[in-house]
């Protein structure tokens, strides 16, 4: 499949552009120095998009390649991809769900642990010397915290598996109910943060869900409440947690997702109550190699005419 | 004009606390629960304070000591050795506020007919969470990559360095009482596999048990060490058992510095010679190893586990609890068995 020329939009990962070199006719946007110059020279061959959560393929990528197939996401989440126009345009898009479930949910828990038992800033005070100078002081307990998701579908149920090995109490706050669960359904999120001790974000980016996380839900959360956001930066009102956290009005906060990645807001850089992670929800070598391989048999499967594996569109 | 003088007389002050009155309990050295929780004990039972006194220990001990009963004390603090326990000729109990028994002298209390009683399963629980916190940011480098964030490196140096994934790895626990049942039934919800070491197979679970800790080892990718110190177990993990848990190999320790032979546990990490570890416990607390600082793959923590609040007040209603059922001639509440 040499000829078909597949554009792969950022450095998302070693493994699939070595991949993608060795099967199709790679083209990287990012060696591109302008856009212009890439739509010049590319614009008419390239059939294939593997974007990332970082750059997906917008309206104006989608306009500038008429013979765009198919796009294969290296991503479970879909918020950079303009599924409409996709869907207007017959153009097949995939994803990368299941694979990754466990690596977000797993780092929602560590941030949850991390958070609430003051894990990074105990490892700070050991490393700063300041332990001969005296114990390091209580936190709290983290067995039994109740825990609200907000969303829960795949990494929403995976954290909740885990965090009902812990003994917390879960509810949620969803679509729609999920009477297959045991856990107790909120049917709206400020009732959801009112009743819950840690609030973890783990729904898709959509219209609806934009900043969801705003003054008034952090506000319900309240001064001991803790903020866990594995989602994606958006989801939270980010200036307003910003100044809840600045002004104690909100507990603490676990993040792995911020609006403008990766600019994160200084302010936060002097809390001990945050922890903060660089979007690493899914990157572990076992992970990145996994969804790699699934953009692969996604690409093969669409142009050998077969089933996709992962279809969203 | 007359002074304003009350006609009726003052009330008489509360009557003080006679504290003669109440049950003696010796103790050495403050535990950590009494910088929160001093008063819940002082109400009930008369301190002899040894670290209060200006004279030598034995002497205080030879002085005021002679016919106190109980004695509470903690990992901290001077260890409860046969020369102390021979100046406490009426002592019956030791009550110590931690699940470790290293610090007290057991034969000399077997021999003396000295009941101990420890803190049970009181913090078992928080202990297992830490050991899996620590566990999840050496795997998925939390606290490095929250470095790494605050140093503002994620927009100047680019996306951060892969993690490790934590379903299906093999963790095996090294000794699976309390806090180690704790943790594998914390783990199992991950998608891990456990396995274990301890002095006996365990009837109540299906893992699989491994007589020896180097075989445990070299059968997983994890080793959690939640077993007490003894002399069976002091530099039990030395440098055989860490090559055999390998390059990729994570150690996680919540027991007791001593039971890690730690300066081979520095050479092996500074060398490569394995993956990663989270330890909250020491050698020489509170001096833990320089070489450790420079290594992102190693998460520290100041012996913290049971520090929470709901533990501490937990412990200090145990700790009450088994003294007024010694003094009430009661059965203890959390009495050490001998094994």
């Amino acid at each position: 499949m040499d000829s078909i020329t597949v554009l792969m939009t950022s450095p998302m990962s070693d493994y699939l552009e070595t991949q993608l070199r060795d099967r199709f006719n790679l083209v990287k946007l990012w060696t591109y120095s302008s856009k212009t110059d890439f739509f010049k020279h590319n614009s008419h061959s390239i059939r294939a998009v593997v974007g990332n959560t970082k750059i997906g393929a917008d309206a104006e990528l989608i306009d500038s390649l008429p013979e765009l197939e198919i796009v294969s996401s290296y991503s479970v989440g879909l918020d950079k991809i303009d599924l409409r126009k996709c869907q207007e345009k017959g153009i097949r898009v995939t994803n990368t769900p299941d694979v990754l479930t466990d690596d977000v949910a797993d780092v929602a828990m560590g941030l949850m642990l991390a958070v609430t038992r003051r894990v990074c800033e105990c490892d700070r005070f050991v490393r700063r010397g300041l332990w001969p100078k005296g114990n390091f002081r209580l936190t709290n307990k983290f067995s039994g915290m109740q825990v609200g998701i907000v969303g829960l579908d795949r990494i929403g149920s995976a954290i909740a598996k885990r965090a009902e090995a812990f003994g917390c109490p879960i509810s949620y706050y969803s679509r729609s109910e999920k009477p297959e669960t045991n856990y107790k359904y909120f049917s709206n999120i400020i009732d959801l943060a009112v009743n819950c001790q840690i609030l973890v974000v783990a729904c898709a980016l959509t219209k609806e869900t934009h900043h969801i996380i705003n003054r008034e839900v952090i506000d319900a959360l309240g001064p001991e409440g803790i903020l866990i956001n594995i989602g994606r930066g958006s989801h939270i009102d980010e200036p307003e947690l910003v100044s809840a956290l600045l002004e104690g009005r909100l507990g603490g906060a676990g993040l792995d997702v911020f609006e403008n990645e990766p600019e994160v807001p200084e302010q936060l850089f002097g809390l001990e109550n945050v922890v903060l992670m660089p979007h690493v929800g899914s990157d572990t070598v076992e992970t990145a190699d996994a969804m790699a391989d699934l953009v692969i048999k996604n690409l093969e499967a669409h142009f050998l005419k077969k089933p996709l594996l992962t279809p969203v569109v | 004009m007359a002074s304003d003088q009350a006609t009726t007389p003052p009330p008489p002050p509360p009557p003080e606390i006679q504290s003669h009155d109440l049950p003696k309990v010796i103790v050495l050295h403050p535990p950590p629960v009494f910088n929160y929780f001093k008063d819940l004990f002082s109400k009930k039972f008369h301190l002899l304070k040894a670290w209060e006194s200006p004279l030598p220990r034995h002497e205080f001990l030879t002085n005021h000591a002679h016919s106190v009963q109980a004695m509470l004390c903690s990992g901290t603090g001077p260890p409860i050795s046969a020369d102390i326990l021979r100046l406490l000729p009426s002592l019956r109990l030791v009550v110590t506020t931690s699940a470790g028994l290293n610090h007290i002298d057991l034969t000399e209390c077997r021999n003396r007919g000295i009941s101990i009683a420890n803190a049970g399963e009181v913090f078992s629980e928080d202990v297992a969470d830490l050991a899996v916190g620590l566990l999840i940011d050496v795997f998925r480098k939390i606290s490095a990559s929250d470095r790494y964030v605050r140093h503002g490196l994620w927009a100047t140096k680019g996306d951060y360095p892969l993690g490790s994934k934590l379903g299906g790895k093999r963790i095996g626990i090294v000794g699976l009482g309390s806090i180690g049942f704790q943790v594998a039934k914390r783990l199992e919800a991950f998608g891990c596999n456990i396995s274990y070491n301890s002095r006996k197979r365990k009837d109540f679970v299906s893992y699989p048990f491994y007589t020896n800790v180097c075989e445990l080892a070299a059968n997983s990718d994890v080793l959690i060490i939640c077993c007490g110190l003894t002399e069976q177990t002091r530099h039990m993990i030395n440098r055989e058992v860490l090559l055999a848990l390998g390059k990729e190999g994570v150690i996680v320790n919540i027991g007791r510095g001593a039971i890690i032979h730690e300066k081979e546990l520095v050479q092996c990490l500074v060398q490569g010679e394995i993956g990663g570890a989270g330890l909250d416990v020491f050698e020489n607390e509170p001096d833990v190893p320089k070489e450790l600082f420079e290594l992102d793959n190693v998460v520290l923590a100041p012996h913290m586990a049971v520090f929470t609040t709901e533990s501490f007040k937990d412990l200090c209603d145990l700790m009450i609890g088994n003294l007024e059922a010694f003094f009430s001639k009661k059965p203890l509440l959390s009495l050490v068995m001998n094994e």
